[in-house]
């Protein structure tokens, strides 16, 4: 047992040394709400402060409840979203001070897959043109060759060569998110950020896409940034996990050990609270009272503490900061 | 023991459609009892809504045709009178659906919503109903229930929508409440205390309950007895217990391999049923689940096996389900090493 955790808790360790290919440092974003006269009257603070980085060829989950600001910082960081503060480094540029053709190239590098396959592709344009725009806007090959090279990623995707000419509507949830896959891969991204991409789907679908992101992760040597409410698909397909609560992040650490050792009171609440498809197992539930405060006055202090179950003085007054504890486990909890 | 409440027997619903007319249920057959919860389940399109629907007769009539019967305390649903049914809606069954947010009249206070349900089958007067709503937002554990009580649906978050669904759905002490999804649509944390809570009313008022769900967490937290459904029919039928220790049907073996876990080993692959669901025109014409199913023969492609009894009250739609239980004898496999490291 002891030998297995130590072997375990090496490799993330050597990982982390060498490659981390994106930075995200401080990001914050904001949303302003206006009063009448259309000036700013308050701010829905949806990601608060949020850092961490992705190394090469992991798979990174950021878990949290809706309306904890995961997908808000999915898409700041491809500045879908442009960000209030912060810093986002790939490959030694910080993204958030790019314009123009600069911002477009790095697009090429980092691409997006949405939650939604009904909305997220244009129902009146044919899946191969679909595809071939991206091909278009990055000015890349002629005609021909990106036919082609649409025909290629179909076929990657498990699709035949007749499905490059039919429209969307004729296609089925699980097989839309596999087009939505091809258009982020068309472009040969290093970076794919998954947001909920398989949470409308039916539970035997989505362990075919589960396991076709798995297996084009391997073979474009691929970083997903995976964003998901659900901490079982999460803990299939994640290296490292990170979870937000109301805007932050409040614990980073490898999957197994998080599963197996929660630090954050509030990732064992949320672990506890999911049924488990077992009958056969009891578990002791810890019970959040309450809901999750707005956004646009989170609690001073740790933004837990008005649910948490073992608040103290200092937790209403101080914000936490981020530790790094053993086997690359990171907490922001005055516990620790 | 406990009486027998609902009988819902060879149940057919038919639409009509521009594409001619399609069988949504097709021969669903399950019965509830009092202080039972039965657990629906199935992916989407596999009538488990349109089920739960026409025990209440909420589809529209002018383009649904039932056949079967549904006998709630013997008196069959499907033969009521509209006066009838206004009678039995709300008093003696209520239902929750999926969406708190779009299934509460936003232009009346949610006060008001309960006390209309209060005046129609109750015999009250207006001060008494308002006193009673007050009374179950209290006991559905919305907080400040007196202030609560003159909200808007729009004031209310997700959760307390869906309290007040409950709450409105239970005003009337029914003897069946049928729930279509009622935490699909929220957070795990707030998922995890409605279910406790209908589970704690379900015991206070020994009603019997349908919870008709996709997440089998939930059919394993809450339920006592599971039908599963695959293309409008009933393809299995089992204690909660049995479903999970030892499924029969291969779809539902594949259906409990393929959902990722929280516990227990990771697997580097997870399992996959291959395919998808054929549309409701397009049904095969043997064992709906033949084209997908990895032991079909010549036998389930050609003819549609019937939903057979096995001991101990199980009952399962499957030509080879002794087959296929023997050449696995490791059937339970990954449910009990699941269970050991639990242990």
């Amino acid at each position: 047992m002891v030998l297995e955790m130590s072997l375990k808790q090496s490799t993330p360790k050597t990982e982390a040394s060498n490659d981390v290919i994106l930075e995200v440092k401080n990001l914050k974003k904001y949303f302003p709400i206006t009063g009448s006269l259309n000036n700013t009257v308050s701010q829905v603070k949806a990601v608060n402060d949020v850092s961490f980085s992705l190394i090469k060829g992991e798979t990174y989950g950021l878990v949290g409840e809706s309306g904890c600001g995961k997908s808000t910082t999915g898409r700041t960081i491809l500045r879908l979203l442009e960000p209030t503060e912060g810093e986002v480094i790939y490959d030694g540029q910080n993204i958030n001070k790019l314009k123009g053709n600069d911002l477009r190239n790095i697009r090429r590098e980092l691409q997006m897959v949405f939650q939604d396959p009904y909305s997220s592709l244009n129902p009146r344009k044919r899946v191969g043109t679909i595809l071939e725009e991206t091909l278009k806007i990055h000015k890349m090959g002629n005609k021909k060759e990106r036919t082609e090279q649409v025909m290629n990623i179909l076929n990657k995707v498990g699709f035949q060569r007749e499905h490059y000419y039919r429209f969307p509507h004729e296609f089925s949830g699980g097989q839309r998110q596999r087009i939505g896959l091809a258009r982020a891969l068309i472009i040969n991204p290093s970076i794919i950020i998954c947001d909920e991409p398989v949470s409308a789907l039916d539970v035997s679908i989505q362990s075919q896409v589960l396991n076709l992101l798995e297996d084009i992760q391997q073979e474009f040597n691929l970083t997903y940034l995976f964003i998901s409410h659900d901490l079982g698909v999460v803990r299939h397909i994640s290296d490292r996990i990170g979870v937000m609560y109301l805007g932050k992040l409040v614990e980073e650490s490898p999957t197994d050990e998080l599963y197996t050792n929660p630090l954050h009171p509030y990732t064992k609440a949320l672990l506890s609270a999911i049924p488990v498809p077992n009958p056969f197992v009891k578990r002791e539930k810890i019970k959040l009272i309450g809901e999750i405060p707005s956004p646009v006055n989170p609690p001073s202090g740790c933004v837990f503490h008005t649910r948490c179950p073992f608040a103290m003085d200092v937790c209403k007054q101080d914000e936490p900061i981020m530790k790094t504890l053993d086997l690359e486990h990171k907490v922001a909890c005055h516990l620790y | 023991m406990s009486e027998l409440l609902l009988e819902v027997k060879n149940l057919k619903v038919h639409f009509d459609t521009e594409n001619g007319t399609v069988t949504a249920v097709d021969d669903v057959s399950f019965s509830v009892k009092q202080g039972e919860t039965v657990g629906v389940v199935g992916e989407s399109g596999c009538g488990k809504s349109v089920t739960a629907e026409s025990i209440l007769r909420l589809l529209n009539e002018k383009h649904t045709h039932y056949e079967g019967n549904i006998l709630f305390e013997e008196k069959d649903i499907l033969k009521f009178s509209y006066s009838e049914l206004q009678k039995l809606r709300g008093n003696d069954i209520s239902m929750i659906f999926q969406d708190p947010m779009s299934s509460l009249n936003p232009v009346y206070t949610v006060g008001n919503q309960i006390v209309e349900a209060l005046l129609l089958h109750q015999n009250l007067t207006k001060k008494e109903a308002e006193v009673k709503a007050v009374e179950m937002l209290k006991l559905t554990g919305i907080p400040l229930p007196e202030k609560r009580v003159n909200e808007y649906p729009h004031e209310l978050s997700g959760g307390m929508r869906q309290r007040v669904m409950i709450a409105m759905a239970l005003s009337c002490k029914p003897k069946l409440l049928i729930a279509d999804e009622p935490t699909t649509a929220l957070d795990v944390t707030t998922q995890s205390q409605i279910l406790d809570l209908i589970n704690e009313l379900k015991d206070e008022f020994n009603m019997g309950t349908i919870m008709i769900t996709h997440d089998l967490g939930v059919v394993a937290e809450v339920c006592t007895k599971v039908v599963v459904m695959y293309l409008g029919q009933v393809i299995e039928e089992a204690s909660v217990e049995s479903i999970f220790s030892s499924p029969l049907h291969p779809y539902t073996q594949g259906l409990l391999k393929s959902i990722p876990h929280i516990e227990g080993p990771r697997d580097e692959k997870l399992y996959v049923i291959e395919g998808k669901v054929p549309t409701l025109t397009q049904i095969p014409k043997g064992c709906r689940f033949a084209p997908r199913c990895e032991f079909a023969t010549e036998l389930c492609r050609d003819k549609m096996p019937q939903l057979e009894s096995y001991e101990n009250d199980l009952k399962v739609r499957c030509w080879h389900f002794k087959d296929i239980q023997e050449k696995r004898g490791g059937l339970n496999g990954i449910r009990n090493e699941s269970q050991t490291v639990n242990s």
